[in-house]
């Protein structure tokens, strides 16, 4: 520095310490300077003492190991954060730097935020996930189980894509009587997820539908949106008539999947989650009317044995010995008479005998024994006719007749009768 | 709930009067009554069975509360 220069600095000095500057001047050129001379940035950092205004205002320090620098995100800006920033996390921002003229310090406007590392859908899908979780939406307690022979579904999806297709081609095919009732809605952008909810909350309101099914078919996560919001998840968790979850594909997991009393892996399988297949249970009814014929049959088994058994019980076999006992008497009774009948014939048989011997004792041979003789009646060949003669009248001179002896028998011609 | 019994709740009984049946407390009289209450409930299941909803409906709300319109859907 030559000697002019050191004047020339010294007479500004002398200027700038008569003519100071104000703390708001001053403020200003730092601004200026800060504002105009660093372009908009990338910066990367941890998030620290994070706070949200009422205002919606989001105010909080990025920091490294060595510095930090305190941010703003207005709440216009924030609104359209998938997630919530929180102390800890790692964050990629974009921004400008300004200076809070009020305060006197610089600061990082945050225009745009997205979490370091994973994606902010990711994020904002772990943290809502966190957060219903532990206030209890996806306790198994809530969970209604499905019915097992529904009459009506309620579908809420796009009323045009593959989803509704698929869902009641199934649904007809399984379970041919059941009703299916659409509630239209959009599934993907703005407002979406407010429909999803509304279908939800009406189907509720008209309550004739005995299931839910919310759903659509496969997309990127941006386009599964609406599915992990919050909105919905609430429908879902208020909802009265069991609902199930069916969206995208088998490995995309939605928050209304963890809500929701069932989760299907894509809307078909909602569609056979839901729909009982008509040629089983057609099974399983001939298999019950098979048993109930069965159970009869043996019932009826049972009660002819029942009745053997109660017949041939000691109560009853008391009684029917007693029947049994009088038979056998009966029995011996008969026998008996007969047997005292037989003997009484034998007696009279031999009556008889005694009778007829003293009978025969009496008849005329014992008189012809005693020398009397028989005289019949006889062919001309002196064959005995049975004619008695009792009476010499009976006869005439010339008539043959047959003399009995007590031993032997003569022929003789009647010569002369004396009357 | 229809007039007519739910298929559930149609099934619910059949599958009562089997247990019934099978463990064989009743008398005779009953027995039979209910076999043939549990064949009615079977004849109205297949009937159920056979049944085919053709239409799908959409769920509209209107100031008075809900209708349900006819929709077209090629299935």
């Amino acid at each position: 520095m030559d000697r002019f220069d050191f004047q020339l600095a010294e007479y500004q000095q002398e200027t700038l310490r008569t003519q100071p500057l104000t703390v708001s001047r001053l403020t200003q050129q730092i601004k200026i300077l800060l504002e105009t001379g660093l372009a908009p940035v990338w910066l990367t950092g941890e998030i620290s003492n994070f706070k949200r205004h009422t205002s919606g205002h989001f105010y909080f320090s990025l920091k490294d190991e060595y510095a930090q620098i305190p941010c703003v995100m207005w709440a216009g800006r924030n609104r359209n954060l998938y997630f919530l920033p929180q102390d800890g996390m790692q964050v990629l921002v974009y921004g400008q730097v300004t200076v809070y003229e009020k305060r006197g310090y610089y600061q990082l406007e945050v225009w745009e935020m997205q979490p370091a590392g994973v994606g902010a859908l990711q994020m904002a899908f772990e943290q809502l996930k966190q957060r219903l979780r532990a206030e209890g939406l996806f306790d198994e307690a809530h969970k209604v189980p499905l019915p097992p022979f529904p009459q009506r579904v309620g579908i809420i999806t796009s009323p045009t894509g593959a989803a509704i297709r698929d869902l009641v081609s199934i649904l007809r095919r399984r379970w041919p009587g059941m009703r299916i009732i659409l509630r239209p809605v959009k599934v993907q952008g703005a407002g979406a997820a407010e429909e999803i909810a509304q279908a939800i909350a009406e189907f509720n309101a008209f309550g004739d539908v005995d299931v839910l099914i919310v759903g659509r078919g496969g997309g990127s996560l941006e386009d599964l949106w609406a599915f992990n919001e919050e909105v919905v998840a609430r429908a879902i968790f208020d909802s009265e008539i069991p609902v199930v979850s069916a969206v995208g594909h088998e490995i995309d997991f939605s928050i209304s999947d963890f809500v929701a009393d069932v989760r299907a892996a894509t809307p078909s399988a909602a569609a056979e989650l839901v729909a009982p297949d008509a040629a089983e249970v057609r099974r399983q009814l001939q298999h019950l009317v098979h048993k109930m014929q069965l159970h009869l049959q043996r019932f009826m088994q049972m009660q002819r044995e029942r009745l053997n058994r109660f017949v041939s019980s000691y109560g009853l076999r008391q009684p029917l010995d007693l029947v049994r006992q009088r038979s056998q008497q009966l029995d011996d009774l008969q026998r008996r008479l007969l047997l005292a009948a037989q003997n009484r014939v034998q007696a009279w048989r031999q009556q008889l005998n005694a009778q007829r011997q003293r009978l025969q004792a009496l008849s005329h041979q014992s008189i012809l024994q005693r020398g009397f003789a028989i005289v019949y009646r006889a062919t001309p060949d002196f064959e005995p006719a049975r004619e008695l003669v009792r009476e010499a009248g009976q006869l005439q001179a010339g008539d043959p007749i047959h003399i009995q002896f007590a031993v032997g028998s003569a022929g003789a011609k009647v010569e002369k009768v004396t009357k | 709930m229809g007039k007519k019994m739910t298929f559930e709740v149609a099934m619910n009984r059949l599958e009562q009067i089997v247990q019934q049946l099978e463990q064989g407390r009743l008398d005779l009289e009953e027995a039979i009554k209910i076999f043939e209450e549990g064949m009615a409930l079977y004849r109205q299941c297949q009937a159920q069975l056979q049944e085919a909803e053709k239409k799908i409906e959409t769920l509209v709300k209107t100031d008075e509360g809900f209708k349900l319109d006819l929709m077209e859907v090629e299935a």
